[in-house]
């Protein structure tokens, strides 16, 4: 471990000591689903997260910050949430690349290609699914929607059959190597419950990224869905997406 | 974070990277379900076909096919008893296995298969295989002696009784377990078809014909298999075949075929004139990705070229040295046909992304876990057992011992 990986540890580690300290008299003696605060209730909460696909400057900063947040493997076939940047050509092609599984970022801007008319980046991630194929095919039950609409696994119950990875048709999940069980997205669902943000939305630059609670009455969420024009992804599956996209191209699948 | 994965899985992902063409989600560059899945579907679709072949000798009193009755039902057995091992080896965590059957989720079409996988072997196979040999294991256990004698006596329940009516109960026994079987052996299979059938996050295998596709090229590679084992041991123990036996085989197979091959094309003319958003890429993935397997390997050696050679059997009158080679050919085209065919969905289904613009490769690993060599393990597994069980429960023995010890 060297000195950033101690400090950014110990920012973390630190308030978070302090707040389970707080916390565990009135958590004991009860179980404790997700280890969520003994106050937070689950039921008053159904959470999602807007994208606002004009103010994606494909950074990668997301990716980066999730990696590290949710001690996602590094190598480039794992990911939690990433970035696809859309060229649209003169002759109407679209050529689509992941930004995320880069090495290391260009160290200069690639040349301009006269023949690009339009060029936008789409984060992705687990849309957590109101009406999720992945948790209907789970054996074991595993995998489960908790009652705030956050899609989750237990890493303790996952078998590995890795079906719900075939069932996801959004590519989110991914077997986790070390654990070799299903993994993804949770929507820092440690940080929710506490009323943190996602690591991806706290980093954003650009506030590309909206994280809210949609039974809020006066959330962020709430009103970027009112001023909107939403779409979400392959809505003809009916998974009911929960990451609501705002100026999406039809190009993006 | 340090990464600190398995050195042989980043090598086998990096250079399947290396073969993407066009654009994948990321997470796609794993092949989740590799060779071993391809196996599994295999193995089960054997075990449903071969007791749906014996099963025409007890409830549709086809005598023709009597010879092979109790072939059939040990092969089905032999490969069923290896059919669970592919999934329990690719788990992640084969330790958790029985988490599906102590907290199956009922909405998941894997844990429902769980239990009909049991239902299958223990309510039908194994109770089946016990009426049919009731009769036998209780002479042998009287005629052997030491350990044999012991494990007759206990493979027979230590039931005693072989008077006429015991015998008749036991003939109507087996013949009521084929009529649950038939159902069975169909969800059995169907179920296999069910669990892919039903992914629709996946174009090429959501396709409600599935279940039915896989049930019917099941049927046809268990008759191929029953078909090439009772050809290959008669070369074995150098006997004679029974040709009208053979002949009858070879009939159904060509009506299994005939309806396999028609199901199969009504997908696909289904599939190309709906021409839905996914067809593009799926067209590029038959034409590039699977056109050995699937075209050359699937479709030309293992579905018509038998079909061929089914029908010029059955309207040239060929001499029964030719007939046989040319019903052995078939069986062999057949299984590498089907074993083909379970490769191009298993396999095809994950080698196109779903963002439905660019195509994956899979390297198989020839060592390790899911590997060429355990997959041909798991093959030869089932031919082994099957040697273990002619020689504890040898088909033919009534016919040499039965008369006298009847008497």
């Amino acid at each position: 471990m060297n000195k950033r990986e101690f400090l950014k540890d110990a920012i973390l580690f630190f308030p978070a000591a302090a707040t389970l300290q707080a916390l565990a008299p009135a958590a004991e003696g009860k179980a404790e689903p997700a280890k969520t605060p003994a106050d937070y209730d689950a039921t008053k909460h159904w959470y999602g997260m807007g994208i606002d696909v004009d103010k994606c400057i494909g950074c990668n900063r997301c990716v980066e910050a999730c990696k590290a947040e949710n001690d996602v493997p590094d190598e480039p076939f794992f990911f939690r949430t990433w970035i696809e940047r859309y060229q649209i050509h003169e002759n109407g092609e679209t050529r689509v690349e992941c930004i995320s599984t880069r090495a290391a970022l260009p160290e200069q801007a690639p040349p301009e290609d006269p023949t690009v008319v339009r060029t936008f980046f789409v984060p992705k991630l687990c849309n957590q699914c109101a009406h999720p194929p992945c948790v209907q095919v789970c054996p074991v039950g595993a995998t489960f929607q908790t009652q705030d609409g956050v899609v989750l696994v237990d890493e303790k119950r996952c078998i590995g059959c890795r079906y719900c990875i075939q069932a996801c048709p959004y590519g989110a999940r991914y077997l986790n190597p070390r654990t070799k069980t299903a993994d993804k997205c949770t929507f820092c669902y440690h940080r929710v419950t506490e009323g943190l943000l996602p690591a991806c939305v706290e980093v954003c630059p650009t506030e590309a990224r909206i994280f809210g609670d949609l039974k809020g009455k006066a959330d962020r969420l709430v009103r970027f869905h009112r001023v909107n024009q939403i779409s979400v992804l392959k809505p003809d599956l009916n998974t009911e997406p929960k990451v609501l996209y705002a100026q999406l191209d039809g190009e993006v699948r | 974070m340090s990464g600190a994965i398995p050195d042989s899985l980043n090598e086998q992902l990096s250079h399947q990277l290396s073969q993407v063409v066009g654009f994948i989600y990321p997470n796609e560059v794993e092949t989740q379900w590799a060779i071993l899945i391809v196996v599994y579907p295999y193995l089960t679709g054997i075990v449903a076909g071969a007791f749906i072949l014996a099963s025409l000798v007890k409830v549709f009193n086809v005598v023709e096919v009597q010879p092979i009755y109790r072939l059939a039902l040990l092969t089905a057995l032999s490969f069923m008893l290896v059919a669970g091992m592919p999934l329990q080896l690719h788990l992640g965590h084969p330790e958790r296995a029985y988490e599906i059957f102590f907290t199956p989720q009922p909405t998941s079409a894997m844990a429902m298969f769980g239990f009909v996988y049991l239902w299958y072997l223990l309510g039908i196979l194994l109770i089946e295989i016990w009426f049919e040999y009731r009769h036998q294991l209780v002479l042998m256990a009287q005629q052997s002696r030491g350990l044999l004698r012991g494990i007759y006596g206990a493979l027979s329940l230590y039931s005693k009784d072989v008077s006429p009516e015991a015998l008749a109960f036991d003939h109507k026994a087996s013949k009521l377990i084929t009529i649950v079987g038939i159902p069975s052996a169909f969800l059995l299979h169907g179920y296999v078809g069910f669990i892919f059938g039903s992914v629709k996050a996946n174009p090429w295998w959501g396709s409600v014909l599935m279940p039915i596709v896989f049930l019917m090229s099941a049927i046809v590679s268990g008759i191929a298999m029953v078909m090439f084992l009772y050809i290959l041991l008669s070369l074995v123990r150098n006997e004679k075949l029974d040709m009208r036996c053979l002949d009858k085989i070879g009939l159904f197979l060509l009506v299994a075929i005939i309806v396999d091959f028609t199901l199969e094309a009504l997908d696909y003319i289904h599939r190309l004139y709906q021409s839905e958003e996914s067809i593009g890429i799926l067209t590029q993935l038959v034409s590039s990705k699977l056109f050995l397997s699937l075209v050359v390997v699937q479709l030309l050696l293992g579905m018509l070229l038998p079909l061929l050679i089914l029908v010029l059997v059955r309207s040239v009158r060929f001499n029964e040295e030719l007939r046989k080679l040319l019903y052995f050919t078939t069986s062999l085209l057949i299984l590498v046909g089907i074993f083909s065919m379970r490769w191009n969905v298993v396999i095809g289904g994950q080698l196109y992304s779903k963002s439905l613009r660019g195509l994956m490769a899979y390297k198989m690993e020839i060592t390790g876990i899911e590997s060429l060599l355990t997959a041909l393990a798991l093959l030869a597994l089932p031919f082994i057992i099957l040697t273990v069980l002619f020689r504890l429960l040898p088909p033919r023995w009534m016919e040499s011992h039965a008369p006298a010890a009847a008497n």
